[in-house]
């Protein structure tokens, strides 16, 4: 039983950024009739947006302390942050220490921002064109972000930690009532967890209950209708890729001290994240939550050992197992509305 | 001529003579000179040129006819160099066998894959046939171990038993592919003043089957077989609408490209005796939808330059550091010098995906042609402008 729970929790914080990005996918698909293969990419521009901002807050400069010789005597040089000189020591320390959290309001407007530059430079054009080319034209960018930020900030994985205060694990077993230490889970896991949860909740509310998101659902029914109606949904449509961007600009962010972020972890991710929006139905934003979360949680099942050892490799598999599944069988996904992607 | 238009005809005898002389045309530059390092005439290269040249022109067989977009052509590579190296671990050192079991087993596979992927069309073909090839790469890495050799790659050992050949040379080490005797990496060497030309027999072999290769493809798109793949693409639903069964069309179209990616996976094995899982990750079927779309979808010589120039760029342009930058423009002045190379260097050397990732968008987003469709409207450029002006000379005398 322990170790059912313990899966479960596991699963959750990768069905978590699956559901983030697909939730954009989808978003995107839904309402541009875009299939975006640069969203993994801008998942991965999210995780460097932290990446920058530790390092912007650790730009330090040289003072010599008097007290430390280094080994030929000299007094030593020691690299002193900015912060420490606006705001003291203790102070400066934990805002370097809260880096990525603090990464997270300046992902927002600047995934926005490339959201929108992407859009109207970009995507735009691409609107009449099949969906070959479109996915063509998003591989290719796809290939030119990674380049850049592989020219920026080379090809290894840069460590990103989380703040002091979430390192180390919280113990559900005591909570559950099972011995300790059965049941053990990294605290920033249930953060990234719990953050998921509010965005996808944000994204959700903002279209349910706002006359935006009314206009915009409007419009991912009827574009025609709504553009005869005399709102300009072109532009709406471009605000809601500019939140897709944002979406996984986010995910992104959190995900650094999970994974140390490198150039290529937008591609890992995409190619799984496509294949969590098919299971889901393509354009419909539930379905691709709730196979993110899905998809996440059957990944952790099948690695336990007692999997393992009945079906050898499955957890390797078992995500594309479960889509090749569902298209033959669903061809429209687990909740894909109807006269979506259908030639 | 066999079978061919004058025009198609005239195409496979230009390949001809490119291929052949590959070795002159490829080492342009002499031995020793600052320009050699841009000679790609060596063997490991011209033999990735042609290899690749075939998984590009199947790959476009599927892609270029029908429009079926497939995320997942590596697998077959894959399969077709694993089927090879099995055959010189258990059979013998000879290529021929081993090329022939590769072609059959992507085709098998290719066969099995593709039935349940066409059944769906548009993206989530490209999501089936790319979860398929994850899934085989996935197993090749992990469960598969003791066919695949996972991590390490399936490599040759000096217990293989070789039932029809020797398990080992007589110096004791492990033999190397040849056909017949004629080792695939012997090469013959040709010092004509400061040039030098290699002639490899792997080389000339994969040319061979590159040649073959093109020829079929260029039967196929001239074919009624061509023609039925081609109407697929324009209009799927119209032809069914006409009566007829288009599946078993793009699958025979599927099976084809898989066995000309089992061809190449098997030539590969040949020249190199070992095949590894990456050979099937899906970045490698990302590269060979980079050579087609870049040289030309649909177009008959289009994937054979596109893989040529990735080929080009990723052996012998990412060699350029900055070093040697600095040594060509050492001719401007010293500041202008490090501003020049500073916007030069990321595009080139260890950047050189950049430059591939702009130049893929730019024809696809202005040449969905590829780069023999720009080619053609440049030279319609030229030849409107001597029509025009040669008209007036053409039509006087009628007058």
């Amino acid at each position: 039983m322990d170790q059912f729970i313990l899966q479960i929790l596991n699963g959750l914080d990768k069905g978590s950024a699956y559901a983030l990005i697909a939730l954009g996918l989808t978003l995107i698909f839904g309402t541009l009739g875009v299939v975006n293969f640069a969203h993994g990419a801008l998942f991965m521009l999210g995780a460097f947006v932290a990446v920058t901002m530790s390092n912007l807050l650790t730009l330090s400069h040289k003072v010599v302390d008097e007290t430390r010789t280094d080994f030929l005597g000299n007094p030593l040089q020691v690299d002193v942050p900015y912060l420490y000189d606006f705001f003291g020591q203790a102070a400066g320390d934990t805002i370097i220490d809260w880096a990525v959290p603090i990464s997270i309001l300046v992902a927002i407007p600047i995934m926005v921002g490339i959201g929108f530059a992407m859009e109207r430079g970009l995507i735009k054009y691409f609107y009449k064109r099949p969906h070959a080319d479109q996915i063509l034209v998003t591989f290719g960018l796809a290939i030119v972000i990674q380049e850049i930020v592989k020219y920026f900030y080379g090809a290894n994985p840069i460590p990103t930690p989380a703040p002091e205060a979430f390192v180390g694990s919280f113990d559900f077993g005591v909570v559950l009532g099972f011995d300790p230490n059965a049941i053990i889970y990294p605290y920033w896991r249930l953060v990234y967890f719990f953050f998921s949860v509010v965005v996808i909740g944000a994204v959700f509310a903002f279209l349910q209950f706002t006359t935006f998101g009314m206009v915009v659902r409007a419009g991912m029914a009827d574009r025609e209708t709504v553009g005869i109606l005399g709102i300009d949904i072109d532009k709406r449509f471009t605000i809601m890729f500019g939140i897709a961007a944002a979406v996984a600009g986010l995910a992104g962010v959190m995900y650094a001290p999970i994974n140390s972020p490198n150039y290529h972890m937008g591609m890992d991710f995409l190619v799984l994240s496509f294949v969590v929006v098919v299971v889901g139905g393509m354009g419909s934003l539930p379905g691709a939550v709730a196979a993110g979360f899905m998809l996440g949680i059957l990944e952790s099942f099948a690695s336990m050992s007692a999997v393992i050892d009945l079906l050898p490799g499955i957890n390797q598999i078992i995500i594309y197992l479960v889509a090749i599944i569902i298209l033959l069988t669903r061809p429209r996904g687990l909740m894909g509305r109807k006269g979506v992607m259908e030639e | 001529m066999l079978g061919l238009e004058k025009k198609d005809f005239q195409l496979l005898l230009i390949v001809i003579g490119l291929t052949l002389f590959a070795p002159f045309l490829l080492n342009p530059f002499p031995e020793g000179s600052d320009l050699a390092q841009f000679n790609a005439g060596y063997p490991d290269l011209m033999q990735r040129f042609v290899i690749f040249g075939i998984f590009a022109i199947g790959f476009n067989i599927l892609f270029g006819l029908t429009g079926y977009l497939s995320f997942g052509h590596a697998a077959f590579l894959g399969a077709g160099s694993y089927g090879a190296v099995w055959m010189f671990k258990l059979l013998s050192m000879n290529v021929l066998p081993a090329i022939a079991i590769s072609v059959v087993i992507a085709g098998l596979f290719s066969l099995l894959i593709g039935y349940v992927s066409l059944r769906r069309s548009g993206i989530y073909f490209s999501i089936l046939t790319l979860a398929f090839a994850q899934m085989s790469f996935a197993l090749a890495y992990s469960v598969l171990t003791p066919i695949t050799g996972g991590e390490t790659g399936l490599q040759l050992a000096l217990s293989d038993p070789r039932i029809f050949g020797a398990a080992q040379t007589a110096t004791g080490n492990i033999p190397v592919p040849a056909l017949f005797g004629l080792e695939m990496r012997s090469s013959f060497e040709w010092n004509v003043g400061a040039w030098l030309f290699t002639f490899n027999a792997g080389y000339y072999l994969a040319a061979f089957f590159m040649i073959i290769a093109f020829y079929i493809s260029i039967r196929i798109f001239r074919s009624p077989f061509g023609m039925m793949l081609r109407a697929i693409k324009s209009n799927q639903t119209r032809m069914s609408y006409t009566g007829l069964n288009a599946r078993p069309y793009t699958l025979a179209a599927f099976v084809i490209s898989g066995m000309y990616a089992g061809l190449a996976g098997g030539l590969m094995a040949s020249m190199d005796p070992l095949a590894g899982a990456e050979r099937m990750q899906w970045t490698a079927s990302g590269e060979v939808v980079l050579m087609t779309i870049l040289g030309g979808a649909g177009t008959l010589i289009g994937p054979v330059l596109g893989a040529g120039m990735i080929k080009y760029f990723e052996n012998i342009f990412s060699k350029i550091n900055e070093t040697i930058l600095h040594g060509w423009f050492a001719f401007l002045p010293d500041g202008l010098e490090d501003v020049v190379v500073a916007m030069i260097y990321p595009f080139i050397g260890k950047g050189w995906h950049l430059t591939l990732g702009i130049m893929f968008m730019l024809v696809v987003i202005f040449l969905p042609g590829g780069l023999v469709q720009g080619g053609q409207k440049i030279g319609a450029l030229f030849s409107r402008k001597k029509a025009e002006e040669t008209k007036p000379n053409a039509t006087e005398p009628a007058e």
